[in-house]
């Protein structure tokens, strides 16, 4: 009993508060009610002032410019996205442009050559055929004078045939032979 | 209590952490005494002070830690009111911030080893409770006069049953701030006081490890009430709230 003893006056001495106080809750002892409710009071008031006066108006401000940031960037983005499309048509508007244009050059330069080509064409073909002509006078030339060639080489052989069988060549009347033999 | 005091050498005196002292010496708790738990109602304070007006005080766009939080506490309590009471109750916005504020950190403050749960209390719990209790009825009477009195009458039920029902909806209101008040409080309480026991036996060699697991676990518990009831005793408030707003069924 000695230590049980020596335990409650250990207790006793760790919280020198009376008995009663001890045995109950303390939350029951109506004595400290008007204290503990003047400071919570207080506390509250400081609280309440510290809230709306400050604190809540600068949180609530911060979190509507917030949102009005988010809004407006998701507005620009949006925006930005439509400039991108325009620019993405702007692009493919081009490219078909250019494509048509460089089919368009592409034939044009073929129609030139081709062209070019034909009055080549022509142009040698022209030339060919003044050459042919020339030619074919230049044959006829040599063909006449082939002709009296012979005429001449047939004056001359009928002559000396002639005198050789020992006539007397008449020189006109050789002519006129040689040239009716000629005619065919 | 007989058992301890019949040769074990447990001391246990599991409400001793709720006694009010004066802070300055002396043994006679005055009404303007600052106490112990005036004392830990002013680091309330400073802590709703650092949390709220310190935290936001850089009004960042991308906000620093502190303010992530207070802004977190504030769009909880915003849109609880929101959602409950609808817009009109958002002017009532400071106020039940102001209780949730207080609430919580007097909660939280007490889990602290060498803390005071001022919310153990039932002269503080229940001075909350009464002042919800007074401002929603005169919010109520205020709004809709004689027509508050319709909360009370279950237009949803069947009209032979609508007087006894007005009857247990009647004592139902009057009982809100004595359950509003004790539910906070007691569960406090409680909890302080199961961890208090835990600890006392600690003392015992051999049960100290279970001792020290028990108080552990409660402990997680302790936290996690301490945000549940901070929590519901706003919630019932915000519910208070909107039946004075619109107390039609």
């Amino acid at each position: 009993m000695s230590t049980a003893a020596a335990a409650i006056t250990a207790v006793a001495a760790d919280h020198p508060t009376s008995a009663t106080e001890a045995a109950g809750m303390p939350q029951l002892d109506f004595s400290t009610y008007p204290n503990q409710i003047f400071w919570l009071a207080i506390a509250l008031i400081i609280i309440y002032l510290m809230l709306n006066r400050v604190a809540l108006p600068r949180i609530g401000a911060v979190l509507a410019e917030r949102k009005g940031t988010i809004t407006n960037d998701i507005a620009a983005a949006e925006e930005l996205k439509m400039k991108a499309q325009e620019a993405e048509k702007a692009y493919n508007q081009a490219l078909a442009d250019a494509r048509s244009e460089a089919a368009r050059i592409v034939a044009e330069a073929k129609a030139e050559i081709q062209a070019d080509l034909d009055a080549a064409t022509a142009e040698a073909d022209a030339q060919i055929g003044e050459k042919a002509t020339e030619a074919e006078a230049r044959i006829g030339e040599i063909r006449a004078s082939a002709v009296d060639s012979v005429t001449i080489v047939a004056k001359d052989t009928a002559k000396e045939l002639v005198a050789a069988l020992g006539g007397k060549a008449d020189a006109r009347s050789v002519t006129a032979a040689v040239t009716a033999r000629l005619k065919g | 209590m007989a058992a301890e005091q019949q040769g074990s050498e447990l001391a246990i005196h599991p409400m001793h952490q709720f006694l009010i002292k004066p802070l300055f010496g002396g043994d006679v708790v005055h009404w303007y005494t600052p106490t112990n738990q005036t004392l830990w109602m002013g680091i309330a304070i400073l802590c709703v002070f650092l949390l709220l007006v310190v935290g936001s005080k850089g009004r960042a766009i991308i906000p620093s830690r502190a303010q992530s939080v207070a802004e977190v506490a504030y769009g909880f309590v915003y849109k609880m009111i929101e959602d409950i009471a609808g817009k009109e109750g958002l002017k009532f916005f400071p106020y039940v911030m102001t209780i949730f504020m207080f609430v919580v950190f007097s909660n939280t403050l007490g889990l602290l080893p060498i803390g005071f749960a001022t919310t153990a209390h039932f002269a503080v719990t229940g001075t909350l409770a009464i002042l919800v209790f007074v401002s929603v009825t005169a919010i109520g009477f205020a709004r809709h006069g004689l027509g508050f009195l319709q909360l009370f009458w279950v237009t949803a039920a069947p009209l032979p049953l609508r007087p006894f029902l007005a009857l247990i909806e009647v004592i139902s209101y009057f009982v809100r701030p004595v359950s509003h008040s004790i539910r906070l409080g007691g569960n406090m309480m409680a909890g302080h006081a199961v961890i208090e026991v835990f600890a006392a036996f600690a003392a015992v060699a051999l049960i100290s490890p279970l001792s020290v697991l028990g108080i552990t676990a409660m402990y997680a518990l302790d936290l996690l009430a301490a945000f549940v009831q901070a929590y519901v005793f706003t919630i019932l408030t915000v519910v208070y709230l909107k039946d004075a707003l619109h107390p039609k069924h």
